[in-house]
């Protein structure tokens, strides 16, 4: 009995003794932490998307507080939440545009031609075998590489291409360099009305290939206002500058449906992609 | 005696070559079509640069695009007619280039930009390399790299060895084969022209054993000039430039260096040809040789086709197709280019048209990696296709470029060999295109 006892009191003395040394420690080695940088980072999404170009939600409010960065850097705020850091770390925030990604392409299974693929699931090792599946070799493969690198669930591949949902994307930017084909871009998350194709061929070249192509017959050029729509060879594209309003989908009426409203692209059975 | 057996590459496959469909066609030639598109930029290197205007009237053999810089080759219209479109048109990549519609008048008149020379055994070495570089030559064997560009060895690099490849090592294909049976007087005159420019005199001409009658042909013809024929042992890929200097010479090309290292030059029987019908004909490359086949053509075959000949129409020379083709290839099954459209048109290094049927191409899923090690004792480049393969699935390309992938030659025998179907050779691709592209951005 009396070595359990023995043991129990070594234990107890030993504990005790670690104890002070591990509050000594304490005492000696303590860290204020820096209440700001908690408080900011409690302002911040948390999302670690990396958008900011800091590792982190945390790195990024240790560059604010040191004056490194500034608010807007992070593409995932909302201006109300902008306002809350700017008043937080005294600084003024400009009112920054909200930038969303776009996929430029509208050639769906519906419309493009395609050919069976079945190597590696993935844009970039796709693009090296006959610059991939699709008919057109500046379409989307629908792969799902910038669905993949999206953090956000943004990026749906429907149909055969990747789909933007505007709601969801908070503008990182991460999906614009996997894609093998250069057709993810940053635009303004007001602007609604975009040209989805990106082919510079010729409009009888791109019909071929894909229904739903542009093939540049500038009738939105025509039923715009003056700089609204930008015509590049045989392919237009919206000028986000001065973007024209959603009435001008109706006013053109597109013949290959190319010109859309990206809010519309988005819904699960977009009314114009059914087919007649 | 028992002829001394030539050396053999470690590793390599051997497939079931499906050569018996074609080997015993002869050559036939493709009448003159309405419209060949040609399309400009066939070469690896600067592509050529379009000289002719919509509505310029072309002579057969005349200049429609030129070489842009030294690493480029000429290009010769095919036949004599007018320059109706410049239009784009995909090439054997998928990717859209620019390429000039021919529409035949069908005089097929010639207009060559030169004369044949009269005796290339005096003529001057820098003349006859002129001559290739005039006529357009690439190798026709598949790289289509210029040819007058592997006959000018930078100063300094002592060449001794010339190398003509007739071994035809890609399953299905003939085409090389049937230009050694039918014109086995051309490949040595050729080959003599070569040794001349480069000023060598010790010439092989490597061909695999399943073609032992050209082996057979050509000694006989050989006999007296000095060129030996070596009759290699039939493993794909034996006719890969680095594998067959081995086979030939028992040299070790260095990796990541070029042939002319160990002091030798490779050309393809085809370009060996072409450069016969350039310097003693005065005939530019505006034709080559391609094999027709697969299990969906209707009469398979070996056909002289001019270059631009639209796929589509080669099919319907060669009877059509008599079950819908589950692939269509541009060159050999194992390296050759798999199609989206038969709008592709035919190009100096298209050697064949292969419409695979569905029994031909069976299509697997792929699995993990079992850790074999087929691949590794496969691959004649030494590498471990497996470990690349796992390190580009999670996009560690440093680790790639670690285990030289770089050196892979894509010969695709890993791929062939992988029990889980892996797709080896298309994460090797991946790796060096994205090694590639780091580079250059390293650079800018």
């Amino acid at each position: 009995m009396g070595i359990v006892i023995l043991a129990f009191i070594i234990a107890l003395v030993v504990g005790v003794v670690l104890a002070l040394i591990i509050g000594a420690a304490a005492k000696a080695f303590a860290v204020e932490p820096d209440l700001r940088k908690e408080a900011l980072e409690e302002l911040l999404p948390g999302a670690n998307c990396g958008g900011c170009g800091f590792p982190g939600c945390g790195e990024f409010a240790k560059a604010l507080l040191s004056a490194e960065s500034s608010p807007e850097c992070c593409p995932v705020c909302q201006p109300d939440s902008l306002k809350k850091i700017g008043e937080f770390l005294g600084v003024s925030v400009e009112g920054k545009e909200r930038k969303v990604a776009l996929v430029r392409c509208g050639g769906h299974n519906g419309v493009a031609i395609s050919t069976p693929y079945n190597g590696v699931n993935d844009c970039a090792s796709a693009s090296l075998v006959a610059a991939g599946g699709k008919g057109c070799e500046y379409g989307c493969l629908g792969l799902a590489s910038c669905s993949r690198a999206c953090a956000f669930d943004a990026i749906e591949i429907r149909n055969g291409i990747a789909i933007v949902h505007p709601d969801r994307c908070i503008g990182c930017g991460h999906c614009v360099d996997v894609c093998p084909k250069n057709l993810i871009c940053m635009v303004p998350a007001s602007v609604d009305v975009h040209v989805y194709c990106n082919s510079p061929e010729k409009g009888v070249t791109k019909m071929k290939l894909c229904k739903a192509s542009c093939i540049g017959c500038k009738k939105c050029v025509k039923a715009s206002d003056e700089d609204q729509m930008i015509s590049e060879g045989f392919l237009v594209r919206t000028n986000y500058s001065t973007p024209p309003n959603t009435d001008l989908i109706a006013a053109t009426g597109c013949p290959t449906k190319a010109l859309k409203l990206a809010s519309i692209h988005a819904l699960p059975e977009a009314p114009e992609e059914v087919e007649p | 005696m028992k002829r001394k057996e030539f050396l053999f590459f470690q590793g390599g496959i051997h497939p079931n070559d499906c050569k018996d469909r074609t080997r015993l066609e002869s050559i036939q030639v493709a009448p003159l079509l309405d419209k060949y598109t040609v399309i400009v930029g066939q070469n690896i290197g600067a592509p050529s640069k379009c000289i002719v205007k919509l509505g310029d009237d072309v002579k057969k053999g005349q200049i429609i695009a030129e070489a842009a810089g030294f690493v480029s080759a000429q290009l010769h219209s095919p036949t004599s007619g007018t320059v109706k479109r410049i239009v784009t048109c995909p090439n054997a990549m998928g990717a859209f280039v620019p390429a000039i519609e021919i529409v035949a008048d069908g005089n097929d008149e010639w207009g060559s930009p030169f004369e044949p020379i009269d005796d290339w055994k005096t003529a001057a070495p820098a003349e006859l390399k002129q001559r290739v570089a005039d006529a357009g030559i690439v190798g026709m064997g598949g790289a289509a790299f210029p040819t007058h560009v592997k006959l000018s060895p930078p100063e300094g690099a002592k060449i001794d060895t010339l190398i003509i490849n007739g071994a035809e090592c890609e399953p299905y294909l003939t085409a090389d084969h049937r230009i050694m049976l039918e014109t086995p007087e051309k490949v040595i005159e050729g080959a003599a022209i070569l040794g001349r420019i480069l000023g060598v005199s010790k010439i092989f001409i490597g061909i695999e054993n399943n073609k032992k009658n050209a082996i057979k042909l050509l000694r006989f013809k050989a006999l007296g000039t000095g060129i030996k024929i070596g009759g290699l042992q039939v493993q794909y890929p034996q006719g890969a430039e680095k594998q067959l200097i081995y086979s030939l010479t028992g040299r070790k090309v260095p990796v990541g260096g070029l042939p002319l290292e160990v002091g030798c030059v490779m050309q393809n029987v085809a370009s060996t040809v072409a450069i016969v019908d350039a310097v003693v004909h005065g005939r530019p490359l505006i034709e080559r040789i391609t094999t027709v086949t697969g299990k969906s053509v209707v009469n398979p075959g070996n056909w002289r086709f001019k270059i631009g000949t639209p796929v589509a129409k080669a099919i319907e020379l060669c009877g059509g197709v008599s079950e819908a083709p589950r692939k269509v290839i541009l060159g050999g099954p194992m390296m050759g280019f798999a199609q989206k459209t038969l709008d592709v048109t035919l190009t100096k290094n298209s050697s064949g048209i292969l419409l695979l049927s569905e029994k031909e191409t069976e299509q697997y899923g792929s699995d993990p990696c079992i850790h074999c090690g087929r691949c590794v004792r496969t691959c004649p480049m030494n590498l471990l296709p497996s470990s690349i393969s796992l390190a580009v699935e999670s996009e560690r390309f440093d680790v790639a470029e670690k285990q030289h992938v770089a050196a892979c030659i894509e010969c695709g025998a890993c791929s062939y060999a992988c029990p889980a179907h892996r797709p080896l050779t298309q994460h090797c691709r991946r790796a060096k295109t994205a090694l590639a592209a780091q580079k250059k951005a390293l650079l800018k």
